[in-house]
């Protein structure tokens, strides 16, 4: 049966993992490879990898700490931030990512997903969508909007129809984050996952809000999610990866316990 | 030294395969073209994507009839996901002709819950093998895909193990010196890096044996 994956997310600027509430208050968690190579051998069933700086002339230092950390760590490496074309897609392929992950990107060019999909295939192709709720952080009624920059620049755009036109152009998997619960270890929004994984047939990733395992329990039990995803929870040694997913085994979900030989 | 050709086409993440191969203790050389794999113990084709873009590049490159030479020589062969669909006649993905080394076609997975397959999921084993030689029966491997190989009449035998993702589907292959796996041993850890070092060492022993056990390839 296949597994629900906790997916470790590593915020990256200057070649730093860094960790603050959203792009504010930055504090630095190490490096890279380092913690990546931690996180596998913990028990991560994949590493998300989000440049959040994406400067302009900062790619060729993205490129060689994606490298340096696909070397140290044998599990699934998904890329995301400031990819805008098929030939940095390439790029960052080759320096050892498994996937890449779209999100300003692809809401301003819907077709820049379509033509990475039918040059990579969908399963390389994650769409990130960052959503907050209409009516208020606490009231899922108004339905959520798309907003990007990290929540600074909302796009009019209804998240839900924005997920089936991201699985439409060609995304494989959705990486669905709540800016209204990010940072505030709140809970998933499991009303925006479970409308979202009611609608899409792709895998959804839930982001955003954890701060217990009986969190990610929630996010898969009454989101839907197939997989999930923390950073701060994990770099800061509040729960291992190990002690999420025993919460999670107990509530009876397919969890991947063992890294090595023995169950 | 034990020497891995690993073909690129440009079909993705090269990085992972070259560094664990390494780590399983073989000297790893990127094959562009046929005469830079002549020489090599074993021969390993990635990928992942669709099929019709994947053989236009090995077409591309003259890699087709060297690859399908190779194995019908019965010397070493590692197809990994899409290098393991490529070995069937056709696919159902794009309607693309591939490599016809083995009879069937790659088809979409069946009954899935969700696609694509994404994540990590058990490799039932059908009998014993050596590149499974101490892994775990119960060892998870990690998957991405959405279509997998259905070996027609003629293939009997060849399953290795299934896997569950709603329906069963064929989750590794082999005949004599010839394997394919569905999965990204490269990816899969620990017993994926073990994966990989058992097939090194069969890539060895194929070396020091003086005969080898010819593949029946399909005609073209």
């Amino acid at each position: 049966m296949l597994r629900v994956r906790v997916i470790p997310c590593l915020d990256v600027a200057n070649g730093r993992v860094v960790k603050g509430t959203r792009f504010v208050d930055l504090t630095d968690e190490g490096d890279p490879p380092t913690l990546a190579e931690r996180y596998a051998v913990e028990g991560a069933d994949e590493i998300v990898f989000l440049d959040i700086d994406a400067a302009p002339d900062g790619r060729g230092t993205l490129l060689e700490v994606v490298e340096r950390t696909a070397r140290r760590a044998f599990v699934p490496l998904t890329v995301g931030g400031g990819v805008r074309s098929v030939t940095e897609m390439h790029d960052v392929l080759r320096a050892g990512a498994d996937k890449v992950s779209f999100n300003t990107a692809a809401v301003r060019d819907p077709g820049l997903v379509r033509r990475c999909a039918r040059r990579f295939g969908s399963q390389a192709v994650v769409v990130a969508i960052d959503a907050r709720r209409r009516a208020g952080p606490d009231d899922p009624t108004g339905g959520w909007e798309v907003v990007v920059k990290g929540g600074r620049d909302a796009t009019g755009l209804d998240a839900l129809a924005w997920a089936e036109g991201a699985v439409a152009a060609g995304a494989g998997e959705l990486l669905v984050t709540s800016i209204d619960r990010d940072g505030t270890g709140a809970g998933y929004d499991t009303p925006l996952l479970r409308a979202i994984t009611d609608r899409v047939h792709v895998p959804v990733i839930a982001s955003g809000g954890a701060s217990g395992p009986e969190d990610f329990v929630a996010a898969v039990r009454d989101g839907g999610a197939s997989a999930v995803l923390a950073a701060s929870i994990f770099h800061r040694h509040r729960h291992s990866i190990a002690d999420v997913k025993a919460v999670m085994a107990a509530a009876g979900i397919p969890v991947r316990l063992a890294i090595g030989t023995a169950r | 030294m034990t020497r891995i050709a690993v073909v690129d086409y440009g079909a993705g993440n090269l990085v992972s395969i070259e560094q664990a191969l390494s780590a399983a203790g073989a000297e790893v050389v990127l094959a562009h073209r046929a005469d830079s794999f002549a020489d090599a113990d074993a021969l390993v084709v990635p990928g992942v994507g669709a099929a019709g873009p994947a053989m236009a590049r090995l077409r591309r490159r003259g890699l087709e009839a060297p690859i399908r030479a190779w194995i019908a020589a019965g010397r070493p062969f590692l197809g990994i996901c899409l290098g393991l669909q490529l070995l069937f006649e056709g696919s159902d993905e794009d309607g693309a002709v591939t490599l016809g080394v083995l009879p069937g076609r790659t088809v979409r997975l069946s009954d899935a819950p969700r696609l694509p397959h994404i994540g990590w999921n058990q490799v039932e084993r059908q009998r014993v093998h050596p590149l499974f030689a101490g892994i775990e029966e119960d060892a998870d491997f990690y998957f991405v895909h959405s279509y997998a190989a259905a070996p027609g009449p003629g293939a009997d035998g060849v399953i290795l193990a299934q896997t569950t993702h709603g329906g069963r589907f064929v989750s590794a292959i082999a005949r004599a010196s010839l394997a394919g796996v569905q999965f990204h041993p490269e990816r899969s850890g620990r017993d994926g890096l073990r994966l990989l070092a058992n097939f090194v060492g069969l890539a060895q022993a194929a070396g020091a044996a003086s005969d080898r056990t010819h593949v029946p390839v399909l005609a073209r």
